[in-house]
């Protein structure tokens, strides 16, 4: 994909559908072996301790079969040889958006990147490809000591803090995906908010791949101290290219006693992309941690963002949304390790199923014996929009004791042909009936979600439905 | 203008044909009333006229004021000023009556237009008070829960909204105690205009009483049978449909003695 020539970039109506030519400086080549790693930690200029970690993660992600018990055999066509794992054009985000080069301005200006940021975020990070081209966050919270930057800025600038946490959530070794992010990761966030500090804005990171044959593999890290609060947006988007990209983002998130994190992602990728990812979050005693993940486009998701309870009447949430097209498989759902007692869990998944679009719910909660007073509530509810289309539902719920109470609930609908009739003798085409069937399906949980999110959701659903129609 | 009809044939895809020749014109400004035994083709007129995709018109004309209407997609014929109120309104999960209706009306602007919001809840509001309709209603699920009363209403209150030049009206009155009836009839009367042509569809004359039509038509066998003034609702109520068979068997006996 060379164009030479703005005007003459490939869009259609998806909007994230436009790539630029590439001019990286820094590009570890193809393939994945250590001298990449030491390729990524010489550019990055990383301290030894990190350098050591992901060699070690490396050899983790070598020696680990893919998984095969469950999932899909897919996974088998991702040919990690031919994927790039490293390109930047420099090293250090600007803080001025004027500073972004004019290339990658225009990117994040289509997707509407610092409109955004002037009208509702307290902070904005974009990344392109493997590293953050802007980065910056509101003063007032700079003084209230809130840390808001990329991954490789804070394990250097704040060690004392990300050493802490890093790679506690998530072990290295969690899955293979987890340790390939281990040892080649790149960008992401590093968020810390001090005690008792309610940031009451949402911080947002964009991340954009433009490069084909890439992975992108950013690393976030959130940290919320006691009795603060802050929500984190994510939107994600790739254009279309013939060949794989492999998007495999490690997430981890720490809720001290009392806080409260709200994280929400709206995913757009396009339909050659493979999207492993792995999040999980820990909840201190009363913290609150809430999921919001909307799943949309890929070639392949596999994605189940978890909480572990670990202090008493600690709050996990997930609630997620998969839309899986044509050719498209969403393998989603949600883990909660409940750990102490009197803590609480919630799951509701929707997913959408077109023409031959294939969504998955695998879910697991897992409450011990020995403690008292736990709480889970699972709903998943799938929509069918044709024949062809495909859902399963694989809930895995332990519950052992009495003194825990459990409830799941699943549901399985189609839309009907009277329904879209119905809608069409209104004056709505078959495509809006559609859209408009399937925006109702998930309408209660879209409510949940900040405003300008539930706007960009609807607007995504709207363009899925416009294509799988007619 | 009118609405026009003419020696259609329809049948379920692949079935016997229900409608065998109808013909039918339903003035701008008039009501007219199809009366007609179960299984006459009632239903399957309203639903071949407004496209449902379950039938098949094997021959014959729908002319919209000239257009023949068979070859458009339902949304098509319903954007050019067909109106169906069902029989069994068609619930919708998710959806709000208010966001549903402003749907419908977004779809018959051009692209790039808005509705305008302020606009669209006063009229909204104005023409749900007309049917006794709570605030309430602007947030509920379409149709969901509804009573049989909530639905036809419902049915009446997007009629009333959307303006259609020609409503069918299918079998409004079925699932409605007596005072849900008054209400929903006196709504539609207050939308009988100049400007609207109304076929009214029902089994039993009582809803007649209420919307008095122009023209009665007797529907059997897939064929208007007979058509006369309101009269011959009451006369259809006192003798029963078998009256109509029976003088029907008589036409039938005396074409088959003409013809030898």
């Amino acid at each position: 994909m060379s164009t030479e020539v703005i005007s003459q970039i490939d869009v259609d109506r998806t909007r994230g559908d436009f790539s630029y030519p590439e001019q990286h400086t820094f590009d570890a080549g193809t393939g994945l072996t250590h001298g990449t790693v030491d390729y990524i930690a010489d550019v990055k200029q990383e301290p030894d301790w990190i350098r050591e970690f992901r060699h070690k993660a490396l050899d983790v992600f070598l020696s680990k079969p893919m998984p095969t018990h469950w999932a899909s055999k897919d996974l088998e066509n991702i040919v990690f040889d031919n994927i790039r794992y490293y390109l930047a054009n420099s090293q250090r985000p600007t803080r001025s958006w004027d500073e972004v080069p004019d290339d990658v301005k225009r990117t994040f200006e289509r997707l509407g990147i610092p409109e955004q940021e002037r009208k509702f975020l307290a902070g904005v990070e974009a990344q392109f490809d493997s590293e953050a081209v802007y980065s910056n966050m509101k003063k007032a919270l700079g003084d209230e000591g809130v840390i808001f930057v990329g991954s490789t800025e804070g394990l250097k600038e704040h060690p004392e803090i990300f050493k802490k946490w890093f790679g506690k959530v998530i072990p290295t070794g969690d899955n293979k995906f987890s340790a390939l992010n281990s040892a080649v990761f790149s960008g992401g966030s590093f968020i810390y908010v001090p005690p008792g500090v309610k940031v009451k804005h949402p911080l947002q990171a964009y991340f954009r791949i433009n490069a084909e044959n890439f992975g992108q593999f950013e690393r976030t890290l959130i940290i919320a101290d006691e009795g603060s609060e802050v929500m984190y947006m994510e939107g994600c988007t790739a254009p279309k290219f013939e060949t794989a990209t492999l998007h495999s983002a490690v997430v981890e998130l720490v809720a001290m006693k009392g806080a409260k994190i709200q994280y929400v992602t709206v995913q757009n990728w396009s339909a050659n992309v493979f999207n492993l990812v792995t999040k999980r979050a820990i909840a201190h005693e009363e913290a609150e941690v809430k999921w919001i993940d909307c799943n949309i486009g890929s070639r392949l998701t596999m994605k189940y963002p978890g909480v572990v309870l670990k202090g008493r009447k600690a709050r996990g949430e997930v609630l997620s949304i998969a839309l899986a097209n044509n050719g498209q498989h969403q393998d989603t759902g949600a883990k909660m390790i409940h750990a102490a007692d009197e803590t609480t869990s919630n799951v509701i998944s929707k997913s959408i199923s077109i023409g031959h679009g294939r969504s998955t719910y695998r879910g697991q909660v897992h409450i011990p014996r020995h403690l008292k007073g736990c709480k889970n509530n699972t709903e998943c509810d799938a929509l069918l929009i044709n024949s062809t289309s495909r859902t399963d539902t694989y809930p895995a719920i332990t519950v052992r004791g009495s003194r825990n109470s459990v409830q799941h609930e699943a549901s399985v609908s189609q839309v009907s042909a009277e329904q879209i009739f119905y809608m069409q003798q209104r004056g709505l085409s078959e495509a809006q009936a559609m859209s408009l069937s399937v925006n109702g399906f998930v309408n209660d949980l879209v409510r949940e979600f900040p405003m300008e999110y539930s706007v960009e959701l609807k607007r995504l659903i709207d363009l899925e439905m416009e294509g799988s129609v007619g | 203008m009118s609405l026009v009809i003419h020696n259609l044939h329809a049948r379920v895809a692949g079935g016997q044909e229900i409608l065998r020749g109808l013909n039918l014109e339903v003035q701008k400004g008039s009501v007219h009333a199809i009366m007609g035994p179960n299984g006459s083709g009632k239903s399957t007129l309203s639903k071949v006229i407004s496209g449902h995709p379950d039938y098949e018109v094997t021959s014959g004309e729908v002319l919209l004021d000239g257009v023949d209407v068979l070859a458009m997609e339902p949304d098509a014929r319903a954007r050019a000023g067909l109106f169906l109120a069902f029989q069994y309104p068609v619930e919708i999960p998710g959806v709000s009556n208010a966001n549903f209706i402003r749907a419908a009306l977004q779809a018959r602007l051009k692209d790039g237009e808005e509705l305008d919001a302020v606009d669209y809840y006063g009229d909204l509001y104005k023409e749900m008070d007309k049917l006794e309709i709570p605030r309430t209603f602007t947030s509920r699920s379409v149709n969901e829960g509804f009573s049989g009363g909530e639905k036809k209403r419902n049915e009446v209150l997007q009629m009333a909204m959307l303006k259609p030049a020609y409503a069918i009206l299918d079998e409004t009155d079925s699932g409605l105690d007596i005072d849900a009836l008054k209400v929903v009839a006196a709504g539609v009367n207050a939308l009988r205009s100049p400007s609207v042509g109304m076929l009214v569809i029902t089994h039993y004359q009582r809803l007649l009483d209420y919307i008095a039509p122009d023209v009665v038509h007797v529907l059997v066998g897939g064929r208007i049978v007979r058509s006369a003034g309101p009269e011959l609702a009451y006369e259809l109520e006192s003798k029963g449909y078998d009256w109509i068979k029976e003088t029907l068997t008589e036409d039938a006996h005396a074409v088959e003695l003409a013809s030898v």
